[in-house]
C-alpha cells in the first residue's frame, strides 16, 4: 500500500472585481483539518467577509502571502468564482479546482482548463436531488440573493413597505411582484411581505403555488394549459403562446405595483426576457425593477448588467453581485457547502479525496476529470420518479393477501362445519347445552372487544385477566362438597385450597391494578 | 340460597362481565367497567360458597360448612398479596405482572384438573358422558399447563431475566408435531383407562409435555411479538377457564372463560394486524418468526448519522408550530414519561400544537404507552393512534421518538426484503425534522438497521431518554 500522505486544500483571494466572499470561512477551516486536510489561505483572502488572516490561522490554516504560493501548495483549490486567466496559469497539472465554472456559458474556460489537465468539480452542476441538497450553492446563494434583492429595493424605493395611517397622513403599502419561485425569489417573497408589503408571485410551474401562498404572497397564474417543469424541478423554456398569456400578465401587473423582483432562469439558457421597455414605461414613476437574472442577460429589456440605471423613471438594479454585497452570511454558507461536498469525496476522512464517478452526485459535479471534459452528464434520475415507481410494488401485495385470507375463510368455515357435525352426531344433550352457551359467549367476547379504543388494551388486559380469576369458582367447587365414599378429601381440600390462593391473587391484584391505571386516563 | 337462586346471580354474574368488558372500550366508562367487573365477580363468588345445586333431586350445599374456613383463609393469603402487587407495581412492569398474573390462572387450571380427576364421587348417567367429562379433564390440564409455563417464560422475558431474542431449536416444528402426537396418544390411553391409578401416568406425562410446550412456545417468539404474546396468552387463561367449566359443568366458567378467551384472541389478532403478522403462526407458536429470520441479511443502509445537542433540540422544539412526539419502550424503560409530560406542558403553554403518535405495538404490551402517558398526566385526547395521525407528519415541524426503533423504521414501506416488510409504520421521517432519541446505534427487537437514522432530515439525540430529556426540558425553559 502506498503512503497515504494528507492533501491541501488551497483558498486563494477571488481575483473577480469586487467580489467580497472567499470559499472558506475559519470554523469551516477547522473541520476541514479534521477530515485530514491541511489547509492554506492566502493573506487577506477573507477580508472582505470580514474573516481576517489570525482567525484563520487561529483555526489552524496556513497563511500563504501570495496566490501563487496558494495554487503551487495546493492538491485541492476552492474558489467562488471560476478562475479567470491567469489563475488557469497557475494551475499545476493533477489540481483538483472546486468552485463555480457554468459550462453552458464558458465553454474557453472549459477547454483552457482541460488543457491543464486538472479536475474541476461545479459548484453550479451539483444534481438537484434531497441528498445533494447541503452542497446546492445555487440554492444558498439563490437565497441570499433573493434577500438582498428586496433590500436594494427598500434602498432606492421612495416609500416605506409596510402601510400606516399617521396624522401626517396615510401610505399605502408597497406592492411587489416576484417573477420566479425558486430559491431566490422564495427568499425575496418571505423579506417582501416580512417588510410590510402586499406581495404577488408567478412561476412557470404551477406545482409552487402552494410554497408561495406558504410564504405569505399571492399567487397571480398565467392561464394557460403548460406543464413548466423541466427537469431536476427546474423550469424549461416555454412554448410562444403562453409566453404570449404571460406577457399579458406581466404588463396587467406592471401597470400595479411598485416594485418588481425578477428571478427567472432556465438553465444553460440565456435569461427570458419577460419585462419590456413598454411595461417599465406603464410603472409609476419611483417604482423599482430588480434584475436577478442581470449576469445572464437580465430578465427586463432595459436592464444594464452590474449596474443601477434610472429608465422612464424607473430604476432598474443590475446588480450582479448579490450574494458578495452579504459577504460574510454568504461566505460561511458556500464554505459549508464545500465542507459537505469535501465530506463526500473523502468519505475514508483520511485526507485525500476520490473522484467516485459511480457515486450520483459527485459525477453530476464534475465537469473535467483528470483533463478530460465530462459535462453534461448523463440525464439526472427524476426526483418524482421513486415514488411513482414504488406506489404499484406497494399495492400489488395487498389483493394477493386478500385472496389468501379469502380462500382461509373457506377453509376455516369448512373445519367449523365439520365440527359442529361432529358434535351435534356424537355429543350427548348435556354437553350440547354447555357448548350452545361456550359458543354464545365467545360471540359476545368478540363483538364486545372488537371496537376497544387501542389506548385501553392494557386495562382491558388486566381487567380480562382479573376476570379470568373465576377459575376459583372451580376451585371452589373442590374445597368442601357433601362427603362422598371413597374419595380423598382432605388431598382434594388442600389442592382446592392452593388453587383458591393463587387465583384470589389474580383476582384482588387484577382488579386493584386495573382501578389504578384507570384513575390515570384523564382528559 | 336455593339453587335456582344460585343459578339466577350466575346469570347475573355474567351479565356484569360483559358490561365490564364492554365499558372497557372506552375512557370515559372505564372506571365503571371495573367496578361492574368487581361486583360480578363477588356475586360469583359468594353465590358458589353460600349457594346450593341439585344432586339427583335433591339439594345439597356446593360448600359445606367446614370449607368456610379455608377459604376464607385462602382468600385472605392472596388478596393481601395480589393488593400488595398491585400498590408496588410501576407502570413501567405491568407488562411483567399480567404475565406472571396468567401463569396463575394456567397453574389453578391444572390443579382444579387434578383434583377434579382424582375425585370419584362424580358419576355420570352413560358411557359417553365419562368420555366426554375425561377428555375435558384432559384438555383443561393441557391449556392451563401450556398457560402456566409460557405466562412464566413471558415474564421472565419481560423482566429480562431471560434473553429476548427469540430461541430457535433445530427442527422445533417437528418437535411440536411429536409433542402432538404423543398428547393425543396419551390422550386415547387416559380415556381407555379404567382407573385413576391407570390414568395417573398419561395425565402426568402429557401435563410434562404441555409444561415443556408453554416454554417452548414463548422462548421461541422475538421480543418485538410480546403485545401478541402477552395477549395470547391471556386467551389462553379464558380457554383454560372455558375447559374448567366444561369439566365440572359449571356455565358461569364456561360463559366468562369464553368471553376472556375470545377477547384475548381478539385483541391478539389485533395487534398481529398492526405488526403485519401472520395471526395463526403467532398462536401457535413462533412459526411467524422462520422466514423473518431467514430475510435478515440484508443490506445495511449507508451513510451518515447526524448528532444533535438537547440544546439545539430545544431550539427546535421552540421554533416549531406542530410537534409529534412518538414514544417507545425505551421511554418505558428511561421512566421519561414525566419528562415528557413537562416538556409537553411547556410547549402548549407556548401553542406548540403537540401530540403523540402510538403505534399499536409500542412498548411490550398492548397500549402499554397509553399507560405510561396516562401516568404522566398526558390529557389523553392529545394521544393519538398512528391511523389517526400519519397523514399529518408532512405538516409536522419536528416528530420526536424516544427510544422507538422498529415502529418508525421506513424500510417497513421501502424494502420488500425487509423482515418487517409490510407492517404499518409511523411516517416521522415525513415530517421536515424528526429527531431520534436513543442510546446507542443499535438496532431494534426485531434485529433490523433502520434507515431513518441515515435520512437527511434525521438527527440523533444520543443518551438516556431521561436525561436527554431532562436537559431539553432545562434548556427549553431557560
Amino acid at each position: 500500500m502506498r503512503e497515504i500522505m494528507p492533501q491541501t486544500i488551497g483558498i486563494p483571494k477571488e481575483t473577480y472585481a469586487g467580489e467580497k466572499r472567499v470559499a472558506t470561512a475559519p470554523e469551516v477551516v477547522e473541520k476541514l483539518i479534521k477530515l485530514g486536510f491541511a489547509v492554506t489561505v492566502e493573506s487577506g483572502a477573507g477580508d472582505g467577509a470580514s474573516f481576517f488572516d489570525d482567525a484563520y490561522a487561529a483555526a489552524g490554516a496556513k497563511i500563504a502571502k501570495s496566490a501563487a504560493e496558494v495554487w503551487s501548495s495546493s492538491n485541492i483549490v476552492f474558489k467562488v468564482r471560476a478562475p479567470d486567466a491567469a489563475e488557469v496559469a497557475l494551475m499545476k497539472e493533477g489540481t483538483t479546482l472546486i468552485s463555480f465554472i457554468w459550462p453552458a456559458q464558458n465553454p474557453a474556460l472549459m477547454k483552457s482548463l482541460a488543457a491543464r489537465k486538472v479536475t474541476v468539480l461545479a459548484m453550479d452542476s451539483v444534481p438537484r436531488m434531497s441528498r445533494a441538497q447541503k452542497m446546492d450553492a445555487l440554492s444558498s446563494m439563490g437565497n441570499i440573493a433573493g434577500y438582498r434583492a428586496v433590500i436594494e429595493a427598500a434602498h432606492h424605493f421612495g416609500r416605506f413597505f409596510t402601510g400606516q395611517i399617521t396624522a401626517a397622513g396615510k401610505m399605502p403599502p408597497a406592492k411587489v411582484f416576484i417573477i420566479g419561485a425558486g430559491v431566490a425569489g422564495l427568499a425575496a417573497i418571505g423579506a417582501a411581505s416580512g417588510l410590510g408589503a402586499i406581495v404577488r408571485a408567478n412561476d412557470t410551474r404551477p406545482e409552487v403555488g402552494d410554497q408561495v401562498k406558504s410564504m405569505g404572497a399571492e399567487f397571480v397564474g398565467v392561464d394557460y394549459q403548460e406543464e413548466g417543469t423541466g427537469t431536476g424541478g427546474y423550469a424549461k423554456v416555454m412554448s410562444e403562446g403562453f409566453q404570449k398569456a404571460q406577457r399579458a400578465v406581466f404588463a396587467k401587473q406592471a401597470k400595479e405595483v411598485d416594485i418588481i423582483i425578477t428571478t427567472a432562469l432556465i438553465p444553460g439558457k440565456p435569461a427570458p426576457k419577460l419585462i419590456t421597455a413598454e411595461m417599465v414605461q406603464s410603472m409609476h414613476p419611483g417604482s423599482v425593477i430588480v434584475d436577478l437574472a442581470a449576469e445572464q442577460g437580465g430578465n427586463c429589456e432595459l436592464t444594464e448588467p452590474g449596474k443601477v440605471v434610472v429608465k422612464h423613471g424607473v430604476t432598474i438594479i443590475g446588480y450582479t453581485d448579490l450574494p458578495s454585497r452579504l459577504a460574510k452570511q454568504s461566505s460561511t454558507l458556500y464554505a459549508t457547502n464545500l465542507l459537505r461536498l469535501t465530506e463526500e469525496l473523502c468519505k475514508t476522512k483520511d485526507g485525500v479525496i476520490n473522484v467516485n464517478m459511480e457515486d450520483e452526485v459527485i459525477r453530476g459535479a464534475t465537469v473535467i476529470k483528470n483533463g478530460e471534459i465530462t459535462w453534461p452528464p448523463p440525464a439526472p434520475k427524476l426526483s418524482a420518479a421513486p415514488p411513482a415507481a414504488a406506489k404499484p410494488a406497494a399495492a400489488a401485495p395487498v389483493p394477493e393477501k386478500k385472496k389468501k385470507s379469502g380462500g382461509g375463510m373457506v377453509v376455516f368455515a369448512g373445519l367449523a362445519v365439520a365440527l359442529f357435525a361432529l358434535i351435534g352426531l356424537y355429543a350427548p344433550p348435556a354437553f350440547i347445552g354447555h357448548f350452545t352457551v361456550f359458543v354464545l359467549a365467545v360471540f359476545v367476547g368478540y363483538m364486545v372487544v372488537w371496537n376497544v379504543t387501542p389506548a385501553l388494551h392494557t386495562p382491558l388486559m388486566s381487567v380480562t385477566n382479573a376476570i379470568s380469576s373465576i377459575i376459583t369458582i372451580g376451585a371452589l367447587l373442590q374445597v368442601a362438597p357433601p362427603a362422598a365414599e371413597g374419595r380423598p378429601e382432605e388431598l382434594i381440600r388442600w389442592i382446592a385450597v392452593v388453587g383458591v390462593a393463587l387465583t384470589s391473587i389474580n383476582m384482588f391484584g387484577g382488579f386493584a391494578v386495573t382501578r389504578r391505571m384507570l384513575m390515570m386516563f384523564r382528559k | 340460597m336455593p339453587a335456582t337462586l344460585s343459578t339466577v346471580s350466575y346469570i347475573g354474574a355474567t351479565i356484569l362481565f360483559i358490561l365490564s368488558l364492554g365499558g372497557l372500550s372506552n375512557p370515559e366508562t372505564s372506571r365503571r367497567g371495573n367496578w361492574f367487573g368487581i361486583v360480578g365477580m363477588a356475586i360469583a363468588v359468594l353465590a358458589t360458597i353460600f349457594g346450593r345445586r341439585l344432586l339427583g333431586t335433591a339439594e345439597v350445599p356446593i360448600v359445606t360448612a367446614n370449607g368456610y374456613a379455608y377459604i376464607v383463609g385462602a382468600m385472605a393469603v392472596g388478596a393481601t398479596i395480589g393488593l400488595f402487587a398491585a400498590r408496588i407495581v410501576k407502570m413501567t412492569q405491568m407488562p411483567e405482572l399480567v404475565a406472571i398474573m396468567h401463569s396463575l390462572v394456567g397453574f389453578a387450571a391444572c390443579t382444579i384438573g387434578f383434583a377434579s380427576f382424582i375425585d370419584t364421587s362424580a358419576v355420570f348417567p352413560t358411557a359417553a358422558e365419562h368420555s366426554i367429562h375425561i377428555m375435558e379433564i384432559y384438555i383443561g390440564v393441557l391449556i392451563g399447563a401450556v398457560t402456566f409455563t409460557g405466562s412464566v417464560i413471558a415474564f421472565g422475558k419481560l423482566s429480562g431475566k431471560i434473553g429476548g431474542k427469540p430461541m430457535l431449536l433445530p427442527g422445533r416444528h417437528l418437535l411440536n408435531l411429536a409433542g402432538l402426537i404423543v398428547v393425543i396418544w396419551f390422550g386415547y390411553q387416559f380415556l381407555q383407562a379404567g382407573s385413576i391409578q391407570a390414568g395417573m401416568l398419561p395425565l402426568i406425562v402429557m401435563t410434562v409435555i404441555a409444561l415443556l410446550f408453554g416454554v417452548h412456545m414463548v422462548m421461541a417468539i422475538g421480543g418485538a411479538d410480546m403485545p401478541v404474546v402477552i395477549s395470547m396468552l391471556n386467551s389462553y387463561s379464558g380457554w383454560a377457564a372455558a375447559a374448567t367449566g366444561f369439566m365440572l359443568s359449571n356455565d358461569l366458567l364456561i360463559v366468562v372463560g369464553a368471553l376472556v378467551g375470545s377477547s384475548g384472541a381478539i385483541l391478539s389478532y389485533i395487534m398481529c394486524r398492526a405488526m403485519n403478522r401472520n395471526f395463526i403462526s403467532v398462536i401457535a407458536g413462533g412459526f411467524g418468526t422462520g422466514g423473518g429470520a431467514a430475510a435478515k441479511p440484508g443490506t445495511a443502509p449507508a451513510g451518515e448519522v447526524t448528532p444533535i445537542s438537547a440544546v439545539e433540540t430545544a431550539e427546535l422544539l421552540r421554533e416549531a408550530k406542530n410537534v409529534i412526539i412518538v414514544p417507545g419502550y425505551g421511554m418505558a424503560v428511561a421512566q421519561a414519561q414525566h419528562s415528557v409530560y413537562e416538556i409537553t406542558k411547556l410547549l402548549r403553554e407556548k401553542g406548540v400544537n403537540v401530540r403523540f403518535g402510538i403505534h399499536p405495538v409500542a412498548g411490550r404490551m398492548p397500549g402499554h404507552m397509553n399507560v405510561l402517558l396516562a401516568e404522566a398526566k398526558v390529557p389523553y385526547d392529545i394521544v393519538l393512534e398512528m391511523d389517526e395521525l400519519n397523514e399529518d407528519f408532512p405538516n409536522t415541524d419536528v416528530a420526536m421518538v424516544i427510544g422507538a426503533n422498529d415502529i418508525v423504521n421506513p424500510s417497513a414501506q421501502e424494502d420488500p426484503t425487509s423482515p418487517i416488510a409490510g407492517m404499518p409504520v409511523l411516517e416521522v421521517w415525513k415530517a421536515k425534522t424528526s429527531i431520534v432519541m436513543k442510546r446507542s446505534m443499535a438496532s431494534g427487537y426485531a434485529g433490523v438497521d433502520n434507515p431513518l437514522f441515515y435520512k437527511e432530515n434525521n438527527r440523533m439525540l444520543f443518551g438516556d431518554a431521561k436525561k436527554m430529556l431532562d436537559e431539553v426540558y432545562s434548556a427549553l425553559k431557560g
